[in-house]
């Protein structure tokens, strides 16, 4: 069935199709919309779970981490300040292998105060333990939720599903809302080895000495390791079933690319009518967009970068005092593979300021009129 | 009352052997917390209405019930004084701890 939905209540549908079992969530501008809708959902019987109020984000993700815990399918969702306030809980629900996934809309970071779209706030999160997920589509955001819990499951780590604050949050899509019989088949109920219950009794992340605390997290790492290969099987599973693929990167036009433009998020089907323009004018470009930032893809995006001459990461984020946070991905991702390619870093639309198909012309030609890049960081859009 | 787990430390070989979550390793069958109480709870039996209100409230389980009456589990008591504070009749006393 066809529906003309926001971004926010895609990620409602996905929890929902998902037969999500507990719901714990605190309201936060831009993400309130996909819990009012969950939280109607509970009230009408449409989604028989647990809504569990609660007075932080903090307690959400703890609420969502004893449902885990428990055995029950649990999710969350929320945004920046939120986000932030989870930090301490989403160690807990990496850590403690919980397959809890949680919904971000990417929103800046205050202080200025600010509603508006960049990744620090998930970004920030990067070594948690997490998968992360950025979606360019309120299509993808509602495939990506389902198959985030079948992953997460799998392989006993949790997910985040990331979209852009307003540009996909409050844009209304058509999308086509999976049959819920479908979904029951392609993602089957959760049930995990073990689970806190009186008839098994168990300590849950107790004391562990230096004896055992490294192996615990090796065993993280090698499965974090496992979720590439997760991803596109589970991908191509999904494509089988509903006719799209979901895969680890978007390319377009990547194979004959000189100038590879990376993205991710909805900056990515910017970066397209971009592409489509100079292909126009004759020149060879392409779109490489990331979805998946961890486990960072490596192997993929080598093999898509592998021809190309150039490579111009867009970045939507900072990490102070180095670069934008997918252009040292990239970098380290190519680096060792093949001889010397340029990776140009440049940084936009922090803070909710458009990036446009013109910021995209700047970046090629930046790109195109340079050997090497003359900053670390070239700004496009910025008032110098 | 069922009879008490042997006291022996775990120590996994590989981490395929280990759990994937960090789980029942029974680091606390060795890792008594007892020895951070300043202050000990001591039960006066003579006044004990034996109403169970102790065993119940104790957030470490170190209060159990022997042969009906209550005794505290100097292993793992830490001392926070709930016991004290819920017993109906004022039967159980906080003391300093001598070392």
């Amino acid at each position: 069935m066809k529906k003309v939905i926001m971004g926010n209540h895609a990620l409602s549908y996905g929890a929902m199709l998902s037969r999500s079992q507990v719901i714990a969530a605190y309201p936060i501008t831009p993400q309130t919309q996909v819990v009012e809708l969950l939280s109607e959902m509970c009230a009408d019987g449409t989604l028989q779970a647990k809504f569990i109020k609660v007075e932080s984000e903090h307690s959400a993700m703890a609420a969502c981490i004893g449902a885990s815990a428990a055995g029950a399918r649990a999710f969350t969702a929320t945004s920046s300040q939120g986000l932030a306030l989870m930090h301490e809980m989403l160690h807990w629900a990496s850590g403690g292998r919980l397959p809890v996934v949680l919904g971000n809309i990417n929103r800046a970071m205050a202080p200025g105060w600010t509603i508006w779209t960049d990744q620090n706030d998930s970004l920030s999160q990067r070594d948690t333990g997490w998968i992360q997920f950025y979606c360019a589509s309120n299509q993808e955001v509602v495939d990506t939720v389902i198959q985030a819990f079948k992953v997460s499951e799998a392989l006993a780590i949790p997910s985040m599903v990331v979209l852009d604050a307003f540009a996909l949050s409050h844009t209304y899509e058509v999308v086509d809302i999976p049959d819920q019989a479908k979904v029951d088949a392609y993602l089957p109920p959760f049930n995990p080895p073990y689970r806190v219950t009186p008839d098994d009794p168990r300590a849950f992340g107790g004391l562990t000495g230096p004896e055992h605390y490294m192996e615990l997290r090796y065993k993280l790492q090698k499965d974090m390791e496992k979720v590439p290969e997760m991803i596109e099987r589970t991908g191509r599973e999904y494509e089988t079933t509903f006719g799209r693929y979901l895969g680890l990167v978007d390319d377009y036009l990547c194979d004959d690319a000189e100038i590879i433009l990376v993205t991710s998020g909805t900056a990515g089907y910017t970066a397209r009518v971009a592409v489509d323009e100079m292909r126009d004018r004759g020149l060879k470009v392409g779109n490489l967009r990331i979805k998946v930032f961890r486990p960072f893809p490596f192997e993929i995006v080598r093999r898509l970068t592998q021809s190309a001459k150039k490579i111009a990461v867009v970045d939507r984020n900072i990490s102070y005092g180095h670069h934008g946070i997918f252009a040292q991905e990239l970098k380290s991702a190519i680096y060792g593979h093949g001889g010397y390619k340029p990776v140009f870093g440049f940084i936009a639309g922090l803070g909710g300021r458009d990036i446009t198909p013109a910021s995209f012309r700047e970046v090629v030609d930046t790109t195109i009129s340079h050997e090497r890049s003359e900053e670390e960081i070239v700004w496009i859009g910025v008032k110098k | 009352m069922k009879p008490k787990k042997e006291i022996k430390k775990v120590v996994f070989q590989s981490a395929e052997e280990m759990p994937t979550m960090p789980m029942s390793i029974g680091n606390m069958l060795w890792n008594k917390t007892g020895s951070w109480r300043n202050i000990r709870p001591e039960i006066r039996l003579e006044d004990c209405i034996q109403c169970g209100i102790c065993w119940k409230f104790c957030p470490d389980m170190s209060i159990e019930i022997e042969a009906e009456w209550p005794v505290v589990n100097y292993d793992y008591c830490k001392g926070c004084g709930i016991c004290a504070e819920e017993c109906p009749a004022k039967c159980i006393l906080m003391v300093e701890e001598r070392k």
